[in-house]
């Protein structure tokens, strides 16, 4: 109850913040705009369209993940409205997950008002809409999950700067994981097993990259699907135990 | 140590050293602290700027962590739910959330004790009145004057109807007007039985409102009891005797038991050395019929201490 209450409040004040109004009206001109390049370019519109859409998403719902996330906890402790709410019968874990799931909420709205745009101008230029495309959509919502996770928990240690220097490097990599074992095996036993760690503790975040599939019609399946979100919890569970351990042991000053 | 039930806060041995700067070093901030206070007393934590007082209450608040030494919070380890579930606070130069209205933000501060409805709204309104912000009750925070979000704090400080109220600095930010309400605030939590714990470098509020004080000077104690005792410590104070047309042959009879003589026209003041020479004095005012106008016990102030206190901790670093 407590951390609904603190998400709650997140939501509400995040709901008056300017810069996620920006962001999404960015997004939706993105969206709307791959109209225009679609007409320029002869054959293909759809594919376009498709993966321009997505991609808009995919960018400004990391963008929102990013510098929403890292400030979640830090301009608390800067602002010290934290105080005043570490100081009431609130454990910390309590606060910090309440913040998590208030920006939880926040991207999900963003998320869904994205969606809706994309779908106006799929069916304005007659796009067939397969079910593939929402399966797309989930998963990018569940990257943006790990990614908030990752900024939240850089903040609970470091300057809002610097963890956003880190999620983003953390998000470029995440996309390039696969490379690592390929890298790797080319390599010697040290260097091998170094990079194959690297490959397992970051997140394989190309595997909630479903562009190409809706792209050229390769559906997925229903178990494959559950496995990947099963993955992206799982990750994210663990991003916010480390957050909230390391959140627990610091002092407020 | 094991704790006392009947004590409210108390710390054994308290010490908070900060690591600063690029290769962390130590400063320490505050040290050997023992502090108790009772049940239903108002307390102050007094000491100058940099003193340690606000390190102290972050620290019985759960926000930073001692580096050794131990306190407890209703005879609980410091982070207790319940001991916070009956505590109030308001930190120094409080800031809350810009966007929430007075009355969003205290909605959602009762929520964290698990208030909902129409009792804590019953307890908002209350609130709101008693420190005067109900004109701007539906006013975003961050439209705010320093000294209302004061006044917001402090409402915030008393949502759950705490037993323990602690105030870091409440008079700072307010005008004349707002210092006095929270005198009177501070009189009426004690007398429905709260115990308050509030530091202030302003001595004045402090002499009229606590039943004992701290003093502390670089983290370390200096000083602590009941106010009267502080004050009465090993002083004879001087009085202050005021008379009107004394002829010089009196004024001269007085000047050996005087500390000091000021002489403006008809009017003398003859500061005494201390209570033993009023008798004396008031006779030879009598012989030589001279008029009264007032006699003054000097009692010491807090301000007197303080001062007192923070010069002889400059000459005994300075040897
Ligand atoms: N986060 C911090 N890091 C390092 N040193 C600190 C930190 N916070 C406070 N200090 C130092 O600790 C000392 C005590 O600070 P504190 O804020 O507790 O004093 P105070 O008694 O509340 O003073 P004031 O009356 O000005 O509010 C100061 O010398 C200050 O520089
Ligand atoms: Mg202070």
């Amino acid at each position: 109850m407590k951390i609904l209450s603190i998400a709650l409040n997140t939501f509400r004040e995040n709901l008056r913040d300017k810069l996620l109004y920006n962001l999404l009206v960015f997004a939706l001109l993105m969206i709307g705009s791959s109209v225009i390049l679609s007409r320029l370019t002869l054959g293909e519109f759809h594919r376009l369209i498709l993966d321009l859409g997505l991609g808009s998403i995919n960018f400004f719902g990391i963008l929102i993940a990013i510098f929403v996330g890292i400030g979640l906890v830090s301009k608390e402790i800067e602002k010290k409205t934290i105080y005043t709410i570490v100081s009431k019968p609130v454990a910390r874990y309590q606060f910090l997950l309440g913040k998590y799931l208030g920006l939880t909420i926040t991207l999900f709205v963003n998320t869904v008002v994205m969606a809706l745009g994309l779908l106006v101008v799929l069916s304005a230029q007659a796009v067939p809409i397969e079910g593939l495309l929402f399966k797309a959509l989930a998963l990018i919502f569940v990257e943006f999950m790990v990614i908030m996770a990752a900024a939240l928990l850089f903040s609970t240690f470091t300057s809002a700067t610097l963890s956003a220097i880190f999620t983003l490097a953390l998000y470029v990599i995440g996309h390039l994981t696969a490379d690592l074992k390929t890298a790797g095996a080319k390599m010697d036993d040290l260097s091998r097993g170094l990079l194959n760690g690297l490959y397992y503790l970051l997140p394989n975040l190309e595997r909630f990259n479903l562009k190409g599939h809706v792209v050229h019609h390769l559906e997925v399946s229903g178990s494959d699907l559950l496995l990947i979100v099963a993955y992206g919890g799982a990750y994210t569970a663990f991003l916010l135990f480390l957050a909230s351990l390391i959140f627990h042991r610091r002092d407020f000053r | 140590m094991t704790p006392s039930p009947d004590l409210v806060v108390q710390t054994d041995q308290l010490s908070k050293i900060f690591r600063v700067g690029f290769w962390g070093k130590r400063v320490t901030v505050v040290e050997g602290l023992n502090l108790d206070v009772r049940r239903g007393e108002v307390f102050g934590f007094l000491g100058p700027n940099g003193a340690g007082k606000t390190t102290t209450l972050k620290m019985l608040m759960g926000l930073i962590y001692p580096t050794s030494g131990q306190a407890w919070l209703f005879g609980k380890d410091l982070g207790d739910p319940q001991s916070k579930a009956r505590l109030g606070f308001l930190p120094e130069s409080p800031y809350f959330y810009d966007y929430l209205t007075s009355r969003e933000f205290l909605r959602f501060y009762g929520h964290l004790f698990g208030l909902w409805g129409a009792a804590l709204d019953k307890r908002i309104d209350e609130l709101l009145e008693l420190v005067g912000m109900t004109p701007a009750k539906d006013l975003q925070l961050r439209k705010f004057s320093k000294g209302m979000l004061q006044r917001v704090g402090i409402a915030q400080a008393l949502i759950n109807d705490p037993e323990l109220v602690v105030l870091d600095e409440p008079m700072s930010g307010l005008d004349p007007i707002g210092r006095k309400e929270v005198r009177d605030l501070i009189l009426r939590l004690k007398e429905s039985g709260k115990t308050v714990l509030f530091s202030s470098h302003i001595l004045h509020d402090a002499e009229v409102l606590c039943d004992r004080v701290a003093m502390i000077l670089k983290g370390r104690l200096v000083a602590c009891g009941r106010v009267t005792d502080l004050l009465d410590e090993g002083a004879s104070h001087p009085v202050e005797l005021v008379v009107d047309r004394l002829t010089q042959e009196g004024l001269a009879h007085l000047r050996p038991l005087a500390d000091k003589v000021v002489v403006q026209g008809d009017r003398i003041l003859i500061v005494l050395k201390s209570q033993q020479q009023v008798g004396a004095a008031l006779e030879i005012v009598r012989a030589a019929k001279a008029c009264l106008v007032s006699l003054n016990p000097q009692k010491g102030s807090l301000e007197d201490l303080f001062i007192r206190e923070v010069e002889g901790h400059r000459s005994s670093t300075e040897r």
